[in-house]
């Protein structure tokens, strides 16, 4: 009949087709049940995949994935080739290394955050527990919790005034939200974590948290994460000001 | 760029472990031989190209190492028609869809979860497996077709034993 292939189904059902060629198969669909048949059962099938194994993302990690921090502290030191830095190193590993866990630690963060955004931003009546009207004594109270001087970057330049903060059982301790809202309400959230672990600097990262995007770095002792839902470059601007601000 | 990058992608990589080998305590052997090689070879990985392709790569060697290992691996045609009628047949344990992924080959068994589970499209699929295209499409072919077949003996089998057991209440 056409020139559709099984290829074609099975591009299809796994929606790697462009336009174009997806509304061909669709009619192929319309005059083949056998077809159509197909392409319903292997759609069920990535969705029970998905269904029976999704549960994992969400699993804590087992110690033993824990100990591979040891392999991310040695290589980078192996490839600069200085055994008496690795002599030093290992030792400031042996003294850190039981209170850090940087794989755990990156996988976390934007993850926590996109969760307590999504807990608090839809709140009406409560989004905050302190309001921006109080916002000294707010920044104050969680400097304090936290044990590092905060700041509560301001963004009416971007069309986001500050509707508060709240204070948060992170994984390791208090940790700072911040929360932002724009004049058709949409709000984003900075997420603030100390961190236990020696000072160090990353890049900014992108984490799609189902519908919440996170833009996330370290900054010394503190890890920030700005989460909202809205156009990963929108998000990235409003988190490039946070950063400058920041970082003056 | 740090190799904390890496650690992003552990949960996903034990979602694939865990669906590719069964069993958790071998998924995250698996996870871990994976990390443990990327760590050490971070420096290979080029900088922009996809680093999930890369180290879903890396879990394909380590796992086909495992399997070789075990000599699990259907290598060919042939094995992998015998694969397909096991010798004890025990339609009882085939349930579910993780006892019936058990029972595809497991080059079948990777497309069907790189394409399935974790999304890949089939150009990073067959990059992380290292197989033309042509070759990721037939895989995906027989092994949804399979997987079809064993679910629907699944289902018949269910359905016998729930009558069983009415007989013999």
């Amino acid at each position: 009949m056409s020139n559709i292939n099984e290829n074609d189904l099975h591009a299809y059902a796994d929606g790697q087709l462009d336009d174009a060629r997806r509304v061909l198969v669709e009619a192929h669909l319309a005059h083949d049940p056998a077809a159509a048949e197909l392409v319903r059962v292997w759609r069920e099938q990535n969705e029970a995949l998905r269904a029976l194994y999704n549960p994992v993302l969400n699993e804590p990690l087992p110690q033993r994935l824990l100990a591979l921090r040891a392999q991310r502290r040695r290589w980078p030191y192996y490839a600069l080739a200085a055994g008496t830095m690795c002599l030093g190193f290992a030792l400031g590993w042996m003294t850190q290394a039981y209170r850090t866990d940087p794989f755990i630690e990156a996988a976390a963060l934007p993850r926590r955050a996109a969760i307590a955004y999504a807990v608090y931003a839809p709140e009406v009546r409560h989004p905050v527990e302190v309001g921006a009207d109080q916002q000294d004594h707010l920044v104050k109270w969680l400097s304090k919790r936290l044990g590092s001087e905060l700041k509560a970057p301001v963004l009416t330049q971007q069309g986001f005034d500050l509707v508060g903060g709240r204070l948060l059982p992170g994984g390791k301790g208090p940790v700072a939200q911040f929360m932002y809202q724009d004049a058709k309400g949409q709000r984003i959230t900075l997420y603030v974590s100390h961190r236990d672990a020696e000072p160090r600097d990353t890049a900014f990262r992108f984490s799609q948290e189902d519908k919440v995007g996170v833009f996330y770095w370290i900054d010394g002792k503190l890890g920030y994460a700005l989460s909202g839902e809205m156009a990963r470059a929108n998000l990235l601007a409003v988190a490039s000001v946070v950063y400058r601000q920041l970082n003056p | 760029m740090d190799s904390t990058a890496i650690a992003e992608h552990i949960p996903r990589l034990r979602r694939y472990a865990r669906a590719l080998a069964g069993d958790s305590h071998r998924a995250d052997d698996l996870v871990q031989d994976t990390l443990e090689r990327a760590l050490s070879k971070f420096h290979l990985w080029r900088h922009g190209s996809d680093l999930r392709a890369w180290m879903f790569s890396i879990m394909h060697n380590v796992f086909i190492n495992q399997l070789k290992a075990r000599r699990e691996l259907a290598l060919d045609e042939a094995t992998e028609a015998a694969l397909e009628s096991p010798p004890q047949s025990d339609p009882l344990q085939l349930r579910d869809l993780d006892a019936a992924l058990r029972r595809l080959p497991a080059e079948q068994r990777e497309v069907l979860l790189l394409v399935g589970l974790e999304q890949l499209s089939y150009l990073e699929a067959s990059q992380a497996l290292d197989v033309p295209v042509g070759t990721v499409m037939s895989r995906l072919s027989r092994g949804r077709e399979r997987l079809r077949a064993l679910m629907s003996d699944a289902n018949l089998s269910d359905a016998s034993s729930a009558t069983n057991l009415k007989v013999v209440k």
